[in-house]
């Protein structure tokens, strides 16, 4: 194929993608994209999302049309300069059908999961990515390293990108102990350790915000910068209805009302994502991790955590992103945070990283060099 | 960390870790030794089909190698529920249960509600049942309506490595007697289990893929037919809700119903006998609930009224398979008036 016509693949968005289905095209052959522009809409069984184009370029051919499912890997549409003759684009188009159709679809190798163990726990961790600088991304409560499904492999361009399960998530050990602020940023710094990381650019979604700030504070040497987002531990606000809803929640049927809550689009608590966390609820020493963590975040109906103090203490670059619709921990909280500049988003609720991924990607690239 | 094992291996794995969790949990049935007694003991059989292989070693004097006399060992494992232990008995066959009826149906059932409530009986019945290895006409049935007909039984039907693990789990640590019906023909095959033990609650479906045009209800080994069936139909167009009970006693009614609502079209596959069976038992049940929602008759997949066959090409003809499926389901989304 010339080399001047590059493919766009069906991005790997978590360790169990095997296909998507492009819903629609948002951009129309001949149109010039810009690195970063939005593509198509993607559906997989779990979740929607968009496929962003990882350099600019014209649009010159769609290989997969709307409506069809492609598996990962597999070429979905040729971007080429307008030199490049049409039929060289027809001859890498139909190439591209033709291994399709024979099977032959190049692996896309997704994040690479392993462990280290941490004060006697294990800390499971999912890392994609190679490069001078290193991102470590931390989940919320109740979430999981796969939570950051859309950003990790955008991130992992330009730095190693390791996304970790806290104590009592994930493929992590489920004893909390006293479920500390403490005990759970011991375990991210006790990653780093353990993987020989000297200096991180953390990021950190909900509770996960509120552990990376304590990270900093109890090992600022390891910090490199910190994104926050929705953070917990800021101001008082919380949807703690939510939190127990969450923890009590017996099946599918109880747990998928509540799911509605982390979402601007409520279309996004699918039934996938409700069986998914119904998964991991019932996991031995799950709910009463959850139980723990209820009580580490709440104070009655208000937040019990605070970390603005902490994260006063702390010199390094730090950027904080809030969805505008956040119905978990709302936005007013922020003004918890001072000066400090927020940069909000519309369309998203408290799962921003998952409705609206660019302008966390944007956010974490620059804290780069 | 989830890996992918066989399904015998997950029920093996989770018998060991509810041995090691729970000392009352002990083990009952023919051949899990070499022999009982005799110096063939070392060689830990595990069983016909080898699931509690392993253990016999690992729990010294919580596996017993049993007579081959079901009534007599299946009415001990429930005697021992009743005073404290966790028994989980293995009939070898769904086949035997005949041989102890009165133990299963009279006495586990029943304790519970004849003493107000007052005593319970955490027994696990492992057993195989099905057709598909030429095991003919007395060790190929698949009974497990006959449980689910009587009430004070839970009836599970595992039909992947995942349910398999959290369902024997949640069969054990329960405080009533669950018959747990393995399909012979599935303990190679494999799928993602995690290595942490965890439960899976009986009375609710596992809806196995979405869809809009028709509902397919299937149990245990059918699961992975109509699955393989609905990604047949989606090549034509046609978008099956797969939807495997988990459970027939308690039944995931809700799930059913609210799915066949949604779609007007229902296709049920058994590989029970014909005559009342969970297929029939379903399609009464949305007859009379969601009657006004279909949009065509209720379709039913299994196999004719006749023992199993031993030859292999008439087994081949008697099982329900995805053809048979895929055109049940097509007739229900073409059905005009």
């Amino acid at each position: 194929m010339d080399e001047a016509i590059s493919r766009v693949v069906m991005p790997k968005w978590g360790l169990s993608m095997t296909t998507g289905k492009i819903t629609t095209w948002l951009v129309s052959e001949g149109e010039e994209v810009a690195d970063g522009d939005e593509l198509a809409e993607v559906e997989t069984d779990k979740i929607a999302g968009s496929l962003e184009s990882n350099q600019p370029g014209l649009l010159r051919k769609v290989v997969a049309e709307a409506g069809t499912d492609v598996p990962v890997g597999a070429t979905v549409a040729l971007l080429a300069p307008a030199e490049v003759p049409d039929e060289e684009v027809q001859r890498a188009a139909e190439q591209a059908r033709e291994e399709l159709a024979a099977g032959e679809v190049a692996e896309v190798s997704g994040p690479e999961t392993g462990s280290v163990e941490v004060d006697g726990r294990r800390i499971a961790h999912a890392s994609l990515g190679a490069g001078d600088e290193t991102i470590v991304l931390v989940h919320g409560y109740g979430g999981d390293k796969n939570s950051w499904l859309f950003v990790q492999e955008p991130l992992s361009e330009r730095a190693a990108v390791h996304a970790v399960d806290l104590p009592g998530h994930g493929e992590s050990t489920k004893d909390v102990g006293d479920g500390s602020l403490a005990t759970l940023a011991g375990a991210v710094l006790g990653f780093l350790r353990e993987k020989g990381i000297e200096r991180a650019h953390l990021v950190g979604h909900s509770l996960g915000g509120a552990v990376v700030v304590e990270a900093a504070a109890q090992d600022p040497g390891r910090v490199a910068s910190l994104t926050l987002l929705a953070p917990a531990g800021f101001g008082s606000g919380v949807n703690a209805e939510y939190l127990r809803g969450f923890a009590a929640a017996g099946s599918r049927r109880e747990l998928r009302p509540h799911l509605k809550a982390l979402f601007a689009d409520p279309d996004q608590a699918t039934r996938q994502l409700a069986d998914d966390l119904m998964g991991f609820k019932r996991i031995d020493g799950v709910p009463e991790a959850l139980n723990t963590l209820v009580g580490t975040l709440l104070d009655g109906d208000v937040q019990r955590l605070d970390v603005t103090g902490a994260l006063g203490g702390v010199d390094v670059p730090v950027a904080v992103v809030w969805g505008r619709e956040d119905a978990v921990l709302p936005v007013g909280n922020a003004a918890a945070l001072g000066d400090r500049a927020v940069s909000y988003v519309d369309g998203a609720g408290h799962m921003v990283h998952m409705e609206q991924p660019t302008p966390v990607v944007e956010a974490v690239r620059g804290q780069l060099k | 960390m989830a890996r992918a094992i066989s399904y015998r291996e997950a029920i093996n794995e989770a018998l060991a870790a509810e041995m090691a969790r729970d000392e009352s949990v002990i083990v009952m049935g023919e051949d899990n030794a070499g022999g009982a007694g005799g110096p063939g003991e070392d060689d830990a059989w595990g069983g016909v089909m080898g699931v509690t292989s392993g253990l016999y070693h690992r729990f010294p004097g919580r596996v017993l190698d049993t007579p081959l006399s079901e009534s007599a060992f299946v009415g001990a494992a429930i005697g021992a529920a009743t005073r404290g232990m966790r028994p989980v008995a293995e009939l070898m066959f769904i086949d035997f249960l005949g041989v102890c009826f009165d133990q299963i149906f009279n006495q586990a059932a029943k304790f519970r509600y004849m003493f107000g409530g007052k005593a319970i009986t955490p027994v696990t019945i492992r057993t195989m049942y099905g057709a598909g290895l030429n095991a003919a006409a007395q060790h190929s049935q698949a009974l497990y309506p006959i449980f689910t007909h009587v009430p004070g039984l839970k009836v599970v039907l595992p039909s992947s490595p995942y349910e398999a693990k959290g369902l024997i789990t949640q069969s054990i640590r329960d405080d009533d007697p669950v018959i747990f019906c393995e399909h012979k023909a599935m303990y190679e095959s494999s799928g993602e289990v995690p290595e942490d033990s965890y439960t899976i609650p009986f009375g609710e479906a596992n809806i196995v893929r979405d869809g809009e045009d028709v509902t397919i209800v299937a149990l245990g080994r059918m699961v992975r037919v109509a699955e393989q069936a609905a990604r047949e139909l989606a090549t034509g167009g046609i978008q099956a809700e797969v939807i495997d009970p988990r459970t027939t006693s308690p039944l995931d009614t809700e799930t059913i119903l609210e799915s066949v609502e949604s779609t007007g079209r229902l296709v049920l596959v058994d590989e029970a006998s014909p005559r009342c069976n969970l297929a029939t038992d379903i399609s009464a049940l949305v007859a009379k609930e969601a009657f006004g929602s279909l949009r065509a008759p209720v379709e039913m997949v299994t196999p004719p009224h006749t023992p199993v066959p031993f030859s292999d090409s008439l087994e081949g003809l008697y099982l329900p398979d995805e053809q048979r499926v895929v055109n049940a389901a097509k007739s229900v989304v073409e059905w005009e008036r």
